[in-house]
């Protein structure tokens, strides 16, 4: 029978742990009561972006956005609006800027400004159905590779986009393939890092809970290019709705063909396996994972060999994070002319960024590379709750920096990025404002990646520990000036000797904040004074 | 999974995803005020949605709306179809509407002596 109304309910983590299942029950029992069950589908999606407001509904075929609905919401959404018409005003978006309602979801600036390759399917289909992903262009760049193109041509595909990691360092793809591609040996292997530890950053997670098929369809598409036949995706425990998806969608994709032998009737082959991590932030780093995956301890090794030489358990290895492969699919079937067209000069295609702290909308979103930090903060995001005022934004984690004010309206880029002393990096992006300590945040940051160090090489282990030690000082009015120089040195060293990205990477936000902010370290120690008002504090 | 599943799941699924988005080429809007319940609009939804899918007619969004002010010719249907003008069916029953959809959705003509007003 055909359906009036879909109802598109955001079933991705975050909404969910803020009830959007017992508003489904509600909602289920409620059509029932009306008899309305035949005239109404429910798709449970992926995550939509806009987490603040779960949970979440998209209303089509009227487009109408609901926000923050709780069970008893749904005797008026059906009553109202399925049974009347009428949509439920009361539970629509509010724009704060505009200060007025929004019934659509494609009218709300959140959804309007945003551009989807990645998060393309996320929210949209029912990740656990291939039939809807399939609906959605799913398998037809699979079928495009295997049937109408060589290794090199995808490889060429792929490097012409201009498509660059998207874990963190910005590494060109299509270059890391052909590497592998060349490695001469019998067995090679493919790795999906989906060991997201970026406290704040969650769109690795959003995609494999949201559209999982788009990864192993990317998976099996790096696998042809490269000539290797078997995969892992590493995925961190902590994400267990994640692994469930994932894993359902790998036995489908097994019973279906499109993974195991002779896919689409040829003689390419590839099978597919999922790693759970257990917890260690180390193991986002890539020689580190790679143990994890052979069951040894999570430390990292130096490079080189890199992985594409001498990767698990010692084969030429193609190693890319979740992010990245999300892309490849779209860039096989619209092709890097189209892909290229969109971005900056060096950094192409979008960036998912998650947004957290103090701004209005706190979500997903994905913007063409370049966007400024103001169009993010303010038009996407939301703005600023009332009475906040920007300071600075924390991109890249633990791993990265901070933008200041002064500097907000720099297009987000890998370059643009890296020459204000921060990273793209995975994608965190935490908005700061008065309120903020910047003594404070450092410290914050580096007791993680303190805590995180495998305590393998002296720089990281010892070293951070000494930064962290004259932070805590300086945050409580103890420190002498000149532990400021110190504090520098240590860092500089640090990121000089550390044998991992997660040591050489550890001193960038007590670096950064110390570039931009020094003048409040020198306020905590000679002033006694953290004009955030958070140091300090008498104890209660 | 061969090639030619993956063409035929990939129209099947087009169809109704279209659908979900409000993309049909017909989109036939019920006026479900109270007005129009209490005139049978719904009976005329049920044959509506029973004869579209029958007929397995794969792009015509059917929605609802509130009163529109014509309570007197309740139950409505509105049709809105792209490059034409929007044609509004009164005084509507199950059987006529069957007729609507035999008539306008599959023949493309206006079933005239149904419509109350176009625009």
């Amino acid at each position: 029978m055909t359906k009036v109304y879909s109802v598109l309910l955001c079933s991705g983590a975050s909404c969910i742990s803020s009830g959007g299942f017992s508003f489904r029950d509600a909602l289920v029992d409620e059509l029932k009561k009306k008899n309305l069950q035949d005239s109404v589908k429910i798709v449970e999606t992926g995550c939509v972006g806009i987490c603040e407001l779960g949970p979440v509904a998209i209303v089509y075929p009227d487009g109408v956005f609901y926000k923050k609905l709780k069970p008893e919401d749904a005797k008026d959404i059906v009553s109202e609006h399925f049974e009347k018409g009428r949509a439920v005003s009361r539970l629509m978006y509010k724009d704060a800027v505009a200060d007025k309602i929004i019934e659509k979801a494609t009218e709300m600036p959140f959804f309007s400004k945003q551009l989807k390759i990645v998060l393309r399917n996320t929210g949209v289909i029912d990740p656990e159905s291939l039939d809807e992903y399939v609906g959605k262009d799913g398998y037809t760049a699979l079928a495009k590779v295997l049937t109408q193109m060589k290794p090199e041509d995808v490889i060429k595909e792929i490097k012409d986009s201009g498509l660059r990691g998207r874990g963190g360092a910005g590494f060109p793809t299509g270059l890391k393939w052909e590497f592998v591609r060349n490695s001469q040996s019998e067995q090679k292997y493919v790795v999906c890092n989906a060991d997201e530890g970026d406290p704040g950053a969650f769109m690795d997670r959003s995609v494999l809970e949201g559209d999982p098929f788009s990864i192993i369809e990317a998976m099996t598409i790096a696998g042809y290019a490269v000539g290797s036949n078997k995969g892992y995706v590493y995925v961190r425990a902590e994400y267990p709705l994640a692994i469930k998806r994932l894993k359902k969608a790998i036995e489908t994709a097994y019973k279906e063909n499109l993974l195991g032998k002779n896919i689409f009737e040829t003689p390419f082959y590839f099978d597919l396996e999922i790693r759970v991590g257990a917890g260690a932030f180390v193991c986002g780093e890539e020689t580190a994972l790679m143990h994890s995956v052979e069951g040894k301890r999570g430390t990292p090794n130096t490079k080189p060999p890199f992985p594409a030489d001498k990767g698990l358990w010692e084969k030429p290895t193609l190693i890319n994070n979740v992010e990245t492969y999300a892309n490849v699919c779209q860039i096989i079937i619209k092709g890097s002319k189209w892909f290229s067209s969109i971005g900056t000069e060096k950094s192409k295609g979008t960036k998912v960024f998650a947004l957290a702290g103090e701004i209005n909308n706190t979500g997903l979103v994905e913007v063409p590379m370049g966007t400024t930090l103001r169009e993010i903060i303010y038009d996407i995001g939301g703005g600023m709750p009332e009475g906040k005022v920007f300071k600075a934004a924390q991109m890249g984690g633990p791993s990265g920096g901070c933008i200041p004010a002064e500097y907000i309206d720099t297009p987000l880029d890998y370059e643009s990025v890296k020459k204000l002393g921060t990273i793209i990096g995975s994608g965190g992006l935490i908005v700061m404002s008065q309120d903020t300590c910047m003594v404070d945040l450092a410290k914050y940051f580096l007791d993680f990646t303190q805590d995180e160090s495998c305590g393998k090489c002296p720089s990281c282990r010892i070293g951070t520990k000494k930064m962290l030690e004259i932070l805590e000082r300086i945050s409580k009015g103890r420190a002498d000036e000149s532990e400021i120089d110190l504090l520098i040195h240590l860092g500089e060293q640090i990121c000089k000797t550390a044998l991992c990205g997660l040591g050489q990477t550890a001193p960038n936000p007590v670096l950064s904040t110390l570039r931009y902010f020094k003048d409040e370290y020198y306020e905590h120690i000679r002033e006694k004074k953290c004009r955030a008002n958070v140091c300090f504090k008498k104890k209660k | 999974m061969k090639l030619e599943d993956l063409k035929k799941i990939r129209e099947k699924m087009e169809k109704s995803t279209n659908l979900r988005e409000g993309k049909g080429r017909i989109k036939a809007v019920v006026g479900m005020g109270t007005c129009g319940i209490a005139a049978g609009a719904r009976d005329v939804l049920s044959a509506l949605m029973d004869e579209i899918s029958k007929r397995n007619l794969s792009d015509i969004v059917v929605t609802q709306s509130g009163c529109r002010g014509l309570c007197d010719v309740e139950p409505i249907i509105d049709v809105y179809e792209e490059g034409k003008q929007m044609v509004t069916y009164g005084n509507l029953t199950p059987e006529k509407t069957r007729r609507i959809v035999a008539e306008h959705f599959v023949n493309g003509s206006t079933v005239t002596e149904l419509v109350i007003s176009s625009k």
